[in-house]
């Protein structure tokens, strides 16, 4: 890029010749007769289903395009209760039709590229769109390989159930509980920070104790950690203890917790120190990065996620691209959907902001992570953070844990609670 | 227990808003930007449920219930590690925001 082409001038050399290389695609007209601008958006899911809804809600002279590959949106969130058996996978299937009604223009197809000078996307169909500001929202890859033997083809045989696409890795997860017989050890491997979704591997442990508890009593469940620590840790160990008794062994790092290989036909998960666990049952949730997308288009740095502007989600290696969701480089914040809902719609503020030359919003990001640990028992946790061009800090005396202690009536209503979350957050993205 | 919990919490805000108000709010065209600090209720106050609706709701009640939130005197399970995260002018903003909506409306 050249660096002496200021922002406005860059734009207004793109946006020529975005028009001359692409003269099909009509410029739209907004009510006041002005011209609208190109917002496009890549991926849909909770960051960018809700960066488009918002867009066209309280923006509706950008002219929004979503790009998402999936004629459906499976959520993370509640697909343990769909290992659980308590929800089914229709349940926490969204389609984007909510969205198109608002004027999205939904173009179903894999972006291939993304030359950040141009201004233009390239999909897989073999088409080209231009864009004056981009927002990303692509998500998670599984980093292959990490763990020894833990490839793409062996997730076919251990699930990792984290990426969920069109549901199969949670149904191969669910079925195969189903057809575990009582007495067998569930293993899951879980990685070390930063991963997608903080409490859910522990969620996941409490959905699958509920399901072996009433259906299988005499399984066991073994965690195998990368970290010494996780997210509601107390509350969470309280939860199995009066739930599940001694059906769930967590493993940490210091005590060789981390899965370093696995033997996918045997099962076998292998641990730093060559510790050796043979399961009926394995679940891998590999250490992660930002999606494919992201990297091919030089935005990640070595970590492997995306450096952006914490007030403007500008990504720090190409300016007009704003990166939300799972990722982006947004520590302390954890990678949520709640997250990637209210960071969203600052992204969405600050493009339209800089489209008309004025100053980006003043930010305040909010989170709620409710945890299911048993059908009837909810646990929360919830931060709020404030913003500079340059950090991200969490507010401090507000936010928290639920309060431990013996609080049945916190417990039932935190579950009830949860799944009016649910109801409303996927409402905020795809209605 | 548990219903007088939920009785109480219930209490705290007006009535639900009918289907037909929704439905009728569904169809009214687009509003200015909400302010971003009010955004962030619609995670969990944007669809009719056991959470409290908001929208429609007189911005005194509203500024008032997150007051007494943040100082615990009110009963609840998270709204007062909710409502110390936000100053009071915020409070105030996002009270009167929902103030302005018309019942039923979620954003």
């Amino acid at each position: 890029m050249t660096p002496t082409l200021s922002r406005r001038g860059f734009l207004a050399a793109a946006t020529i010749a975005a028009t001359l290389a692409m003269p099909t695609i009509a410029r739209a007209q907004n009510t006041t007769g002005g011209a609208s601008a190109r917002l496009v958006i890549v991926g849909g899911g909770f960051g960018g289903a809700s960066a488009a809804r918002f867009a066209r809600i309280a923006y509706p002279w950008l002219d929004v395009t979503l790009i998402e590959p999936q004629p459906k949106f499976v959520t993370c969130p509640y697909g343990n209760l769909v290992l659980a058996g308590l929800r089914n996978l229709d349940d926490i299937t969204h389609s984007y039709d909510g969205l198109k009604a608002r004027g999205v223009k939904l173009v179903q197809d894999w972006v291939d590229g993304i030359d950040p000078v141009a201004k233009t996307l390239r999909l897989r169909g073999g088409t080209t769109i231009a864009y004056d500001r981009l927002i990303l929202s692509p998500g998670i890859a599984l980093r292959w390989g990490a763990i020894e033997g833990y490839t793409e083809a062996a997730a076919q045989t251990i699930p990792h159930g984290w990426i969920p696409g069109d549901g199969s890795q949670t149904t191969l997860l669910r079925r195969q509980l189903e057809a575990m017989e009582d007495g067998g050890v569930v293993g899951i491997a879980i990685p070390a920070n930063p991963f997608r979704c903080p409490p859910g591997p522990y969620e996941r442990i409490s959905m699958i104790a509920h399901y072996l508890k009433h259906h299988k009593p005499k399984s066991k469940i073994l965690a195998l950690d990368a970290k010494d620590a996780f997210s509601k840790q107390g509350l969470f160990q309280d939860g199995w203890k009066q739930l599940y008794g001694d059906m769930i062994e967590w493993v940490p790092l210091s005590k060789d917790g981390k899965v370093t290989r696995v033997d996918v036909a045997t099962r076998t998960l292998e641990t730093e120190f060559g510790a050796k666990h043979k399961v009926a049952v394995a679940n891998i949730i590999p250490p992660q990065s930002a999606a494919k997308i992201a990297i091919d288009a030089g935005l990640t740095d070595a970590s492997g996620w995306v450096p952006v502007n914490p007030r403007t989600f500008e990504s720090r290696a190409a300016p007009g691209i704003h990166v939300i969701g799972d990722a982006n480089i947004g520590a302390p914040m954890p990678k949520s959907g709640y997250v990637a809902n209210t960071t969203a719609k600052q992204a969405v503020a600050s493009a339209a902001a800089l489209l008309r030359g004025e100053a980006p919003p003043e930010p305040v990001y909010f989170n709620t992570c409710y945890s299911h640990v048993g059908e009837a028992y909810g646990i929360s946790v919830v931060n709020i953070f404030r913003a500079t061009d340059t950090a991200i800090t969490e507010v401090p005396n507000a936010g928290g844990v639920s309060p431990r202690g013996d609080l049945p009536e916190q417990r039932r209503f935190e579950a009830l609670y949860a799944d009016a979350w649910y109801r409303s957050i996927t409402q905020d993205a795809f209605a | 227990m548990r219903h007088a919990l939920l009785a109480a919490l219930t209490l705290l805000v007006l009535p639900n808003p009918t289907q037909a108000q929704a439905q009728a709010q569904a169809q009214a065209p687009a509003q200015a930007p909400a302010p971003l600090a009010a955004q962030a209720c619609l995670g969990c106050h944007a669809a009719p449920s056991l959470i409290p609706a908001i929208a429609g709701r007189p911005a005194a009640d509203l500024a008032a219930a997150l007051t007494a939130f943040r100082a615990n005197e009110r009963p609840n399970t998270i709204m007062g590690r909710i409502a110390r995260g936000y100053t009071e002018a915020e409070i105030a903003a996002l009270a009167a925001h929902f103030a302005s909506l018309s019942p039923g409306a979620a954003r």
